[in-house]
């Protein structure tokens, strides 16, 4: 039951049943929900909060006898999207702002900048675009965002760098779909039913802290939902359906904190937590202390500690057990405060990727990838995927790769070039990076010229260029962790682990903002003004002359010389001047 | 004599006990409207950081409306730009109504149905006739049929019988007026309640001749409407006057509020508004003095309850069953007795008189005048 009780001096919910395998078929309940928050400072002296909400189902969609009606913990509208266009994976992200990697590290979640969303299908479906029309509109009116914009003419198919994260080692990339739009604004309309998604909603749990007045007021909010199927156990004996519902946040130093680099939870998101969520089976709180021990205060102290590895990096964390009464306190609220004073020394991140435009003209011009291998000593291939609109003409015969200035020839290139409003381009290469270096591929394009319909209602304010994506196994300098625990915090558990000698890292780069040739759009008003002008005085005054004729008028008589001249006409005498 | 009617108010079921023969009036009221669920549709059409009140407009509505009753799946919400988290706006994820950031009518919980480059006169006009593409998802629908009460809320910039969408196209009042007259042949509507908040508003509703339309403008042809009051801190002005006063009046109206259209015609007058509010309800069958606020702008559901038993045994169903057949059949009857409006005629205008005028000389001049006497 979960009826709150008197447990001390705090209503606390009881938690909810933890069901473990074996052990759920006698109540049915087949699917549990935990919780997570990752509060690590950075050096910059923002701060980053990373919620991850994982619900774990255990049931099969792909099973076709096998009809699904009873929901409880897993949203019945992404449920019912998961069944009806045979979905085997689904990512999808919302991200305001553009995360800094050389300021911020690697965040746990990468996202572009905009909307993305990739989908692999079961290889039972016979046809995968109608398919992908329809789940993008459908995911328009879940998440309340214009995913209907998404069209043939900017998906692509990458056949290396998009992998599955879940189970099954498809390699038939006419199933896989990615799309980005790099323009999607996110806002509270965004956050509102994707909280609705959360089994406690905003009630109850971490959750309450996810105030969109704070949450959007940040240098980065990022929320995102992710659908696969993963393994239960070891083995793999049993599978099921993992949804993670992650939402990344930043606050910056200045505009939060006012420049001090104390944080708490009141400060972040003007909430305390006072109980977990009733339904969750673990509710937890992970602080990074790594950094600077001696240094960093933390309030309430915890004895709860947990090492880990993640990002290539052994951290050390506080965590905070919201299940446990004692968490909370005498006051029954949770507020975690951070102090800490002094500068630490950030592990500079391995892989770093900008991209810049360069050129004049709105002709022509150069698109610039730089990409930086900032270990010591090891070189390793990334795969860089560019997928640029069809309105940039790109010349793949100016493509170039060069690293220390000589050059440096991919192993592997996919090149799918676009087709005028049907198909971006797509070019995908497994590029070698020799170690400390940086390399930078270039390529020309031209601008098209577009119809005059296919511009927006603002088009001064660009066309925008989606983000481009680089993939890599990073080499570590800490041996990862290959086991599987079912006890592992979330935020390690994201990317399967294949090798303990290396980790994957996805990093995006910046989207570009090109402008494309515009039409004077007020023209024709102003040719129809000018028109007409020329032919009312030009004409008008020609067909004048011609045509116009003077005649003498005479004055108007006043009233008594008029008189006058009637009685004269009766009388036929002449009549007066 | 004591009235026993006992008003009980949930935010959206107003009961009322029909035991009592004392309140016949009031039954008579309470089932005079008619409709059995409200829609709204509330628009803004315009883009840029500049145009922050017709988005602050269009939320205000919004807000009364869900105050009022109805939920998110009956409204279908556009707004052209984003401006709570526009990067102009100095406190991200709030649009205020009031200076001094005293009402934040966005608000937490709020869902955007169409928005950005998705406002479009082409996407308006198939939410209000129905025709939308089979993959469009419900929130984005105007699922009405003949028992709903709609509220559409247009805001923008607007002229002589045209809005402006984005600042790239315009909808025009005879565009609209043949809109209402798909829905109504449709049967999309019971009633519906047309407000527009623009400058010229009075000509969007000139052309309207479908029946059961109530319209509000904010101006007269010839007038503008004009901006409330800028707030110094977000730098743009926040709300057009009429829709303030609106938002004020709103604010006082409750589920259970008796307030009727008069009140509503009365809101803003030239005094407050320095524009001459218009309405028009000669195409509306009611009296608008006996058509609640509520009736549009919430939901409010009639339960009828009564302490009667109803056996729905198999010896009493053919009575029902004929009951139901019959009223099938008046509504059928109605519905074919509808005569499909007779335009009035008017004489052939200008245009088409001087092109007969210009072949008729052709003619003459060709053949000359004598074949006259041939033609008459």
């Amino acid at each position: 039951s979960t009826y709150p009780s008197l447990i001390g001096q705090c209503w606390q919910a009881h938690p909810g049943s933890v069901c473990s395998k074996g052990s759920c078929g006698k109540n049915g309940t087949r699917d549990q929900f935990q919780e997570e928050l990752v509060i690590r400072p950075l050096h910059s002296g923002d701060i980053y909060a990373s919620f991850q909400f994982r619900t774990l189902w255990d049931i099969d969609f792909l099973q076709e006898r096998q009809k699904v009606s009873h929901y409880r913990l897993f949203p019945k509208s992404l449920g019912q999207v998961l069944s009806k266009f045979s979905v085997r994976e689904l990512h999808i992200s919302f991200t305001q702002g553009f995360w800094r990697t050389m300021q911020w590290g690697q965040p746990f979640i990468p996202s572009p900048p905009g909307a993305e969303l990739w989908v692999w299908f079961h290889d039972t479906v016979s046809d995968v675009d109608g398919n992908w029309k329809e789940l993008t509109n459908v995911l328009s009116g879940i998440f309340c965002a214009s995913l209907n914009f998404i069209d043939l003419t900017n998906t692509v198919q990458p056949s290396a760098s998009f992998k599955p994260l879940g189970l099954g080692n498809a390699t038939d990339h006419r199933f896989l779909r990615y799309a980005t739009l790099p323009r999607e604004i996110v806002c509270t309309e965004n956050l509102t039913p994707w909280k609705k998604l959360l089994p406690c909603g905003s009630k109850a749990g971490l959750s309450v802290l996810l105030k969109s007045e704070k949450l959007f007021h940040s240098s980065f909010h990022s929320q995102a939902v992710h659908i696969r199927p993963v393994c239960q156990d070891e083995q793999c004996t049993s599978k099921a359906w993992e949804l993670r519902q992650t939402l990344n946040v930043v606050f910056d130093l200045y505009t939060s904190s006012q420049g001090k680099k104390e944080w708490s939870l009141f400060k972040m998101f003007s909430r305390t937590l006072t109980e977990a969520c009733p339904l969750a089976t673990s509710s937890k709180i992970y602080v990074d202390i790594t950094d600077n021990p001696e240094l960093f205060e933390l309030n309430p102290v915890t004895p709860l500690l947990s090492q880990a590895v993640v990002l290539g990096d052994r951290r050390t964390y506080s965590v905070f057990d919201l299940t446990r009464a004692e968490t909370f306190g005498q006051l029954c609220s949770l507020n975690l405060l951070l102090r800490w004073k002094g500068d630490s020394d950030m592990l500079r991140p391995l892989l770093h990727a900008e991209r810049y435009v360069a050129g004049f003209g709105l002709q022509t011009g150069e698109i610039h990838t730089v990409i930086y291998n900032n270990h010591p000593y090891r070189a390793f291939p990334v795969l860089l995927m560019d997928s640029v609109p069809w309105y940039l003409q790109l010349y793949i015969h100016t493509l170039t790769v060069t690293s220390k200035s000589r050059d440096n020839k991919p192993s592997y290139i996919h090149y799918q070039p676009a087709k005028d409003r049907h198909r971006p381009h797509l070019l995908e290469m497994l590029i070698q990076l020799p170690p400390h270096s940086m390399t930078e591929v270039t390529v020309q394009f031209e601008r098209a010229l577009l119809k005059w319909t296919e511009y927006t209602p603002d088009p001064n304010h660009g066309f925008y260029v989606g983000s481009s994506v680089v993939s890599a196994l990073v080499p570590s300098m800490v041996a990862m962790n290959t086991n599987f625990t079912q006890d592992q915090p979330l935020f390690s558990s994201f990317v399967p682990v294949k090798e303990e000698s290396s980790y994957f890292v996805r990093v995006y780069t910046e989207p570009l903002l090109v402008n494309l040739p515009t039409p004077d759009f007020s023209m024709p008003y102003n040719v129809i003004c000018l028109t007409c002008t020329v032919v009312a005085v030009g004409y008008g005054s020609f067909y004048n002359l011609l045509t116009r004729t003077f005649q003498v008028d005479e004055p108007s008589l006043p009233l008594e010389k008029r008189l006058a001249n009637l009685i004269r006409r009766i009388r036929g005498v002449p009549l007066l001047a | 004599m004591y009235s026993l009617s006992l008003h009980f108010f949930y935010p959206w079921i107003y009961l009322k006990k029909r035991i009592f023969t004392f309140c016949t009036i009031e039954t008579g009221q309470f089932f005079s409207s008619g409709h059995t669920n409200n829609w709204a549709v509330l628009v803004c059409t315009s883009r840029f950081w500049f145009n922050y009140r017709h988005v602050a407009n269009t939320l205000s509505v919004y807000r009364s409306v869900k105050r009022l009753g109805i939920p998110d799946s009956h409204i279908v919400l556009m707004l052209a730009d984003d401006m709570a988290c526009n990067y102009r706006n100095p406190k991200p994820a709030t649009v205020f109504s009031h200076k001094n950031m005293e009402l934040n009518v966005y608000g937490d919980d709020v869902e955007v149905d169409y928005r950005g480059y998705e406002v479009t006169v082409e996407n308006f006009l198939r939410v209000l006739t129905g025709r939308l593409p089979p993959s469009t998802p419900r929130s984005k629908r105007l699922l009405s049929d003949d028992r709903s009460n709609i509220l559409i809320y247009l805001t923008g910039h607007g002229g002589n019988g045209f809005l402006k969408f984005q600042d790239s196209e315009e909808i025009s009042n005879m565009e609209l007026a043949d809109a209402f007259e798909q829905m109504w042949q449709k049967r999309r509507y019971n009633e519906l309640l047309f407000i527009i908040d623009t400058c010229q508003g009075a000509s969007m509703y000139e052309r309207f001749y479908s029946p059961n339309l109530m319209a509000l403008a904010s101006s007269q042809v010839g007038e503008d409407s004009l901006s409330h009051q800028p707030d110094l801190a977000i730098g743009v002005h926040l709300m057009d006057k009429y829709t303030f006063y609106l938002l004020e009046f709103l604010e006082e109206v409750h589920p259970a509020s008796q307030a009727n259209m008069n009140d509503l015609f009365k809101v803003c007058p030239q005094s407050q508004c320095v524009s001459t509010p218009g309405h028009r309800t000669d195409l509306f069958q009611r009296n608008p003095g006996s058509v609640l606020i509520t009736d549009f702008f919430g939901s409010v559901r009639k339960v009828e309850i009564t302490k009667d038993t109803i056996n729905l045994t198999s010896s009493v169903k053919p009575p029902i069953q004929s009951i139901a057949e019959h009223h099938v059949l008046q509504f059928v009857a109605d519905v074919s007795s509808q005569n499909p409006k007779q335009k009035d005629w008017h004489p052939p205008d200008g245009f088409i008189l001087g092109l007969w005028t210009l072949i008729l000389l052709v003619f003459f001049q060709t053949y000359g005048i004598k074949h006259l006497k041939h033609i008459f």
